[in-house]
């Protein structure tokens, strides 16, 4: 099978986020990158499919130049090569702006299947994927937790999350895309082996306007401003010693709320 | 026609999805706001009467398409119906719940279409005449104001629980009958069966009290800390999904949008940061504490009262300390 894994670089879990200057983004300075949650699911569900059936994965990103770095991971993680599509403008931040890059892209490529994550952690917009379908004329099935492939057969079965912990069994002719949602089998570490295979596979690095977005182009959504709500707390916050706030916090249980 | 708002209402056949009757009411609001005009727009097969139940709200018309292709969903033909219906009478808005079965669809419709679409807002704001949309981003640490730069019909999806649903207005309105040409549908995505892990599970529901575990436990030889404290209050233990995702506890634990809703008198949330797939499961509980480090982290928007520290310490601390008193 030859299968693409749509990966993204986003901020870090551990960000403590501050708006830039611009006010439409994160001030990246003291920032670090990892690959977005639900796309490592997505890969190793990819990495999976080839252990079984042989073939290729190949990993596409749209970003920062930077994110060459979260491509050499997913390369050491078994990946074999990497498509990225370098955004220096920072322009292609929205979802038809992404379709259409990762679509003309994937133009030539002959894939069976296609692998994203539900949503990505930094825009949430969890609608790259379904997108990235309708432009490539391609099924999708989405906040998919289990695969069950037949490439003989040309089709697969994959289970989709739903509602209140049910879930419903979906049958997809190939080619197909599935957005894998996070936690739908561990994920491998890469080996010692892996990383050092990992530099020298190949990314090939494309630019928007190869791709058929001008510099002129304007995305469908913009980001006009991006702010905290401090505001927004509710909870009265107890900070401090832990012996005092545990005391404080046990006495208005009993006291306040009366729920001890 | 662009001074139109529809709105698409979801529904089981039976009864309609109450995060729809939420996206009603921001309806409502915007066609105050704004003057347009409100429809609320119905597709599936044999729905006259939920039609007709709609018709009880403030609306200009109940708009319904009956289609056999309709009664159960699938991406093709409520796509197709969408289309169809959304080129003819071009409204300047198509408002939706964020409905797991709406952000399977609406995307697909988006980008058929070329028009944008804005998901999982929670609010918009008007301003010299330009719409806005709020939205949460970067782990729901930040908001947006998203403005939409293409051409209407703009699609907006809205976050369940935005909107409380007695806030709707009463009124009579009209219900129209839609037709659509589904023929040419070419279903490709086959559904199967559902599998419901819900049967035999531990409910939760009930529980008076929960302490409730996240990935900020970090490992599993941790989770003796979260034991001991569900011991002394005598409670259930309950979990965010990364928990559950790594065998922590087993997956009838998991607590929100895909797993349980509970509304205990007293909610622990450990190490658990707020993400809105988590909070729609316990956000009416009575009252809720949450231990976590980071002082941004969304919980405390929901949290009655917060613990700002390290759970390591701060866990053991209350658990001795509630052994004393209880
Ligand atoms: C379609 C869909 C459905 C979903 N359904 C659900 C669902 O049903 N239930 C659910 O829970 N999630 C669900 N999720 C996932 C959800 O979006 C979040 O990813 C998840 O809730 C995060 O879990 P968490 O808060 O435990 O982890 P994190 O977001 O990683 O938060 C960990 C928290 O622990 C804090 N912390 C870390 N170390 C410490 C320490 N030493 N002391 C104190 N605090 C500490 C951190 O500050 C952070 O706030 C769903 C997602 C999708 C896309
Ligand atoms: N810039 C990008 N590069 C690669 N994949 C992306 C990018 N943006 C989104 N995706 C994919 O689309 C999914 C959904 O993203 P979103 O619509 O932003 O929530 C992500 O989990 C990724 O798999």
């Amino acid at each position: 099978m030859r299968i693409v894994v749509c990966i993204k670089e986003v901020s870090s879990r551990e960000s403590r986020y501050e708006v830039a200057s611009d006010e439409a983004w994160i001030n990246e300075a003291n920032i670090s990158f990892e690959i977005n949650e639900c796309d490592e699911y997505a890969l190793e569900e990819g990495l999976k499919l080839k252990e079984h059936f042989g073939g290729e994965v190949v990993v596409l990103s749209v970003g920062d130049p930077r994110a060459e770095k979260v491509m050499r991971k997913a390369l050491a993680m078994g990946a074999d090569r990497g498509i990225l599509i370098a955004d220096e403008r920072r322009q292609l931040t929205s979802p038809h702006l992404l379709g259409k890059v990762m679509s003309s892209a994937l133009k030539d490529e002959e894939f069976d299947l296609v692998l994203t994550g539900t949503q990505s952690d930094d825009l949430s917009y969890a609608q790259t994927a379904v997108v990235l379908a309708e432009l490539l004329s391609i099924p999708h099935a989405t906040i998919i937790m289990k695969i069950e492939a037949e490439p003989e057969a040309k089709r697969l079965r994959a289970l989709r999350e739903m509602e209140s912990g049910r879930f419903q069994w979906l049958e997809l002719p190939l080619p197909a895309l599935l957005s894998i949602q996070a936690g739908s089998s561990p994920v491998r570490y890469a080996s010692l082996k892996g990383i050092m295979q990992a530099r020298k596979k190949e990314i090939r690095t494309l630019k928007p306007e190869e791709l058929g977005v001008e510099a002129t182009a304007v995305p469908e959504l913009e980001v006009v401003r991006l702010y905290q709500k401090k505001e927004e707390r509710k909870a009265e916050l107890l900070e401090g010693e832990t012996g005092a706030i545990v005391e404080q916090l046990v006495e208005k249980l009993q006291k306040e709320a009366k729920v001890l | 026609m662009k001074e139109l708002i529809y709105v698409l209402v979801d529904h089981n056949g039976e009864n309609i999805n109450p995060t729809s009757l939420e996206t009603l009411v921001l309806g409502q609001e915007l066609a105050e706001k704004t003057g347009r005009r409100l429809h609320a727009l119905l597709l599936g097969c044999n729905v006259r009467n939920l039609a007709e139940q709609l018709a009880g709200y403030e609306v200009d018309s109940v708009i319904y398409t009956d289609n056999a292709l309709l009664e159960d969903y699938t991406f093709e033909s409520q796509c197709e119906a969408l289309s169809q219906i959304l080129k003819t009478e071009t409204p300047a808005l198509l408002l939706m719940a964020h409905s797991y079965q709406n952000i399977d669809m609406a995307p697909r419709l988006s980008a058929r279409l070329g028009k944008a679409l804005v998901t999982d807002c929670v609010d918009f704001k008007l301003s010299e005449g330009e719409l806005v949309f709020v939205r949460k981003m970067f782990r729901a640490k930040l908001y947006a104001d998203v403005r939409v730069r293409s051409e209407p019909p703009w699609l907006v999806t809205l976050q369940a629980g935005s909107r409380f649903a007695d806030a709707l207005v009463k009124g009579s309105a009209k219900v129209i009958d839609r037709q659509v040409d589904l023929s040419s549908v070419e279903i490709k995505r086959v559904t199967g069966e559902t599998v419901d892990f819900a049967k035999d599970r531990v409910d939760l529901s009930q529980a008076e009290t929960i302490v409730a575990v996240g990935r900020g436990i970090k490992k599993q030889e941790n989770m003796d800390l979260i034991r001991d404290l569900a011991d002394v209050v005598n409670a259930e233990i309950g979990a965010s999904r990364p928990v559950v995702d790594n065998d922590w506890l087993s997956r009838d634990r998991q607590i929100g949008s895909s797993g349980q809703t509970v509304s205990p008198r007293l909610y622990l949330a450990i190490g658990i940061s707020g993400a809105i797939q988590h909070v729609v499961g316990m956000k009416s509980s009575q009252c809720i504490v949450a231990i976590n480090s980071d002082r941004n982290a969304p919980i405390f928007n929901v949290a009655t009262y917060g613990i700002l520290g390290d759970l390591q310490e701060i866990v053991p601390a209350l658990t001795k300390k509630l052994r004393e008193i209880l």
